[in-house]
């Protein structure tokens, strides 16, 4: 192997990358605008997760001291209240989900209307009654979890950046490699005393500092606008994420490895990206989920590479904790390694 | 055949499946001399350049580079430029060149190339910000940039306008006066009798012809043509004894005597001044050897 090739390689490559600008941009673009989405969403003190519509009301927004409908329930948090003029409009709006309830403004009877298919509709009706009852403080008693408090924001930022680093590795490695062989650069370079080694080794040295640096630049840019907590060590992070990004680089190599339609390469990175990014628990816990789902969320290193990184940012994990996940992350990039470079082709 | 050719083929067949695309042709290139391959589209050419380059294997046959099967050493001392290809984008010209430049253990001198093929004034531009001519250029200069001894160019001026492709001859005519050994395929007459010093054409997979561009048409051509306007020629066209076709409003002679042909025309008042005589070309090989134009 020639380090000069490879370096020449890797060096062209980057140059590549960040010259292009708009891809570049979009890289660090799409997780800050996706972490600060969801930072509004669920930071935010408006935040509400169920709708109540209400009627007689003049207007949609009404103060909530001005409602006239029970006070218990009326203090129930993450509840938004929406007025209606009549009841018409307001069972329309409830015939279509658009509210989970609707209640009678001023009734003596705390007449209130639902529908019996929807989920959210069933818990609400549960709050209204239950808000109706007399307080009864035996009843149950609350407990409180000792510790640090992990905010959902905590939890789904390095999901985001996992999951950023997922396509950015797969669609950067596999797509573009298919690419070049489809346009001919493979061709060109084959032409040359370049191996097939040195290529793919520069492919995804230059991929994985790609994705380091894009870590890099979006965790800082985020920490300015939130404030992550980070109960482990920042150095254990970083050998994690890089870990998970050499397998993700391998994973798109081992994609790369045959074929020239774009299309086709196209159509397998979507079948497995999609899979990946909801089986992997970037946006939710599969916990209660079935038996299959979680064996299909083993096959993919996104799922490891995540529930290492959780361990160590949320519940301040060291490398020997995650060691299972290592373990698992480093037999899936042997793996991708060598069915990529078995079935390489310059050409075909 | 050269004493010591550079480049010696066997018995070379490719086929895909059930069909022959090089049918068991032999041939030895010596050193210092640019060879060309010519023939129609799908007449074999590509593939055996390209089985000859290393970059798809023969179904049968042998291929010798200094006599010997070619090593790992072979693509350090070749030059390649394809048909078709494109390059790792976003890179300037002087940037794409130092690229491959690093692929080699023992480089040209850049300056040099850059020099030769004329790349000196839009070195700082994007490679996939330039003509087809100058990309052509570019191409022959990675061609170029380790000094090959052997450069193997398929089809180099396809696509590109006259003056273009004029320019590119120039630079291969450079390339031939530093002594490079040059395997150029076309199918351009003009571009093999120009750069040339021997041809093999081709045809259905077979090699149907071999020899310098004048052997090949002394050979295989006879006389010349002459031309005339059809109201220079005062006398009726069929008391004329020679073979001729009137196409257009002119009259086309084919004589084997040329010195007689022009003794007859002026012994019959014949008006010369706008007569053209045309002698055969490499065109015209082809067309007797299979009946068919190139461009078919």
């Amino acid at each position: 192997m020639s380090l000069k090739r490879l370096w020449a390689m890797l060096h062209a490559r980057n140059l590549e990358f960040f010259r292009d600008r708009s891809a570049l941009g979009w890289n660090f673009l799409f997780p800050f605008l996706i972490v600060a989405g969801f930072g509004i969403i669920f930071g935010g003190k408006d935040y509400s997760e169920y709708k109540v519509g209400f009627f007689p009301s003049q207007s949609e927004t009404v103060s909530i001291k001005d409602i006239d409908i029970p006070s218990g329930f009326k203090d129930t948090r993450f509840i938004k209240f929406i007025g209606f003029i009549s009841f018409e409009e307001g069972a329309e709006r409830l015939k279509h989900h658009k509210i989970d309830l609707l209640v009678k403004a001023g009734s003596q009877s705390n007449e209130y209307w639902v529908s019996d298919t929807s989920p959210k509709g069933y818990i609400v009706e549960k709050l209204f009654k239950a808000s109706l009852l007399p307080e009864n403080k035996n009843i149950a008693e609350k407990m409180e979890i000792r510790g640090n408090e992990i905010r959902y924001i905590d939890w789904l930022f390095p999901g985001i950046l996992a999951m950023n680093m997922m396509f950015s590795a797969l669609w950067g490695v596999g797509y573009v490699v298919v690419r070049y062989r489809k346009t001919g650069v493979l061709k060109r370079l084959n032409a040359t005393p370049l191996t097939a080694f040195e290529y793919l080794t520069a492919q995804i040295l230059s991929r994985i500092f790609i994705l380091m640096f894009t870590l890099a630049a979006v965790w800082i840019g985020c920490s300015l606008f939130f404030s992550f907590k980070v109960e482990g060590s920042y150095f254990d992070l970083f050998l994690i994420f890089l870990t998970g990004s050499i397998c993700l680089s391998a994973y798109g190599l081992a994609i790369a490895a045959r074929g020239t339609s774009e299309e086709f390469t196209s159509g397998v990175v979507n079948f497995i990206t999609w899979p990946m990014m909801f089986l992997s628990e970037v946006w939710f816990s599969l916990e209660g989920s079935s038996r299959w789902v979680k064996l299909i969320a083993k096959l993919f290193p996104l799922t490891h590479m995540l529930s290492a990184v959780r361990k160590v940012m949320n519940d301040g994990a060291s490398l020997a904790d995650v060691s299972t996940e290592l373990a698992v992350l480093f037999f899936m990039t042997a793996i991708s390694i060598a069915v990529g470079a078995a079935l390489f082709s310059w050409n075909r | 055949m050269s004493m010591n050719p550079l480049l010696e083929i066997k018995s070379l067949v490719k086929k895909y499946k059930e069909i022959v695309a090089v049918d068991n042709i032999s041939f030895s290139i010596s050193k210092g001399i640019c060879f060309g391959l010519i023939g129609p589209n799908g007449a074999g050419k590509t593939t055996t350049i390209e089985m000859i380059e290393d970059m798809i294997p023969p179904t049968s046959g042998e291929i010798l580079y200094k006599g010997k099967p070619r090593s790992s050493l072979f693509k350090q001392e070749v030059g390649i430029q394809f048909q078709q290809t494109s390059l790792l984008s976003s890179l300037t010209i002087r940037e794409t060149l130092n690229t491959f430049k690093s692929l080699y253990n023992n480089p040209a001198d850049i300056e040099e190339i850059i020099d030769i093929c004329n790349l000196r004034e839009i070195q700082k531009r994007l490679n996939d910000r330039i003509s087809g001519g100058q990309k052509q250029r570019l191409m022959l200069a990675l061609a170029m940039i380790n000094n090959p001894e052997l450069l193997f160019l398929d089809e180099p001026s396809t696509g590109l306008d006259p003056q273009a492709r004029r320019n590119l001859w120039s630079i291969v005519q450079k390339i031939k006066e530093r002594g490079n050994t040059i395997i150029l395929t076309t199918h351009y007459m003009e571009e093999a009798e120009r750069l040339c010093d021997e041809i093999a054409i081709m045809d259905k997979g077979r090699i149907i012809a071999r020899g310098t561009p004048d052997q090949l048409i002394k050979e295989y051509c006879e006389g010349v043509t002459v031309i005339l306007p059809r109201n220079s020629i005062n006398i009726p066209l069929s008391s004329l004894p020679f073979r001729f076709r009137e196409i257009n409003g002119r009259i086309e002679i084919r004589t084997n005597d040329i010195n007689s042909c022009l003794n007859t025309l002026l012994s019959e008042n014949a008006d010369l001044t706008e007569m053209t005589v045309r002698s055969p070309s490499l065109e015209n090989v082809f067309l007797n050897l299979t009946g068919k134009q190139l461009r078919e």
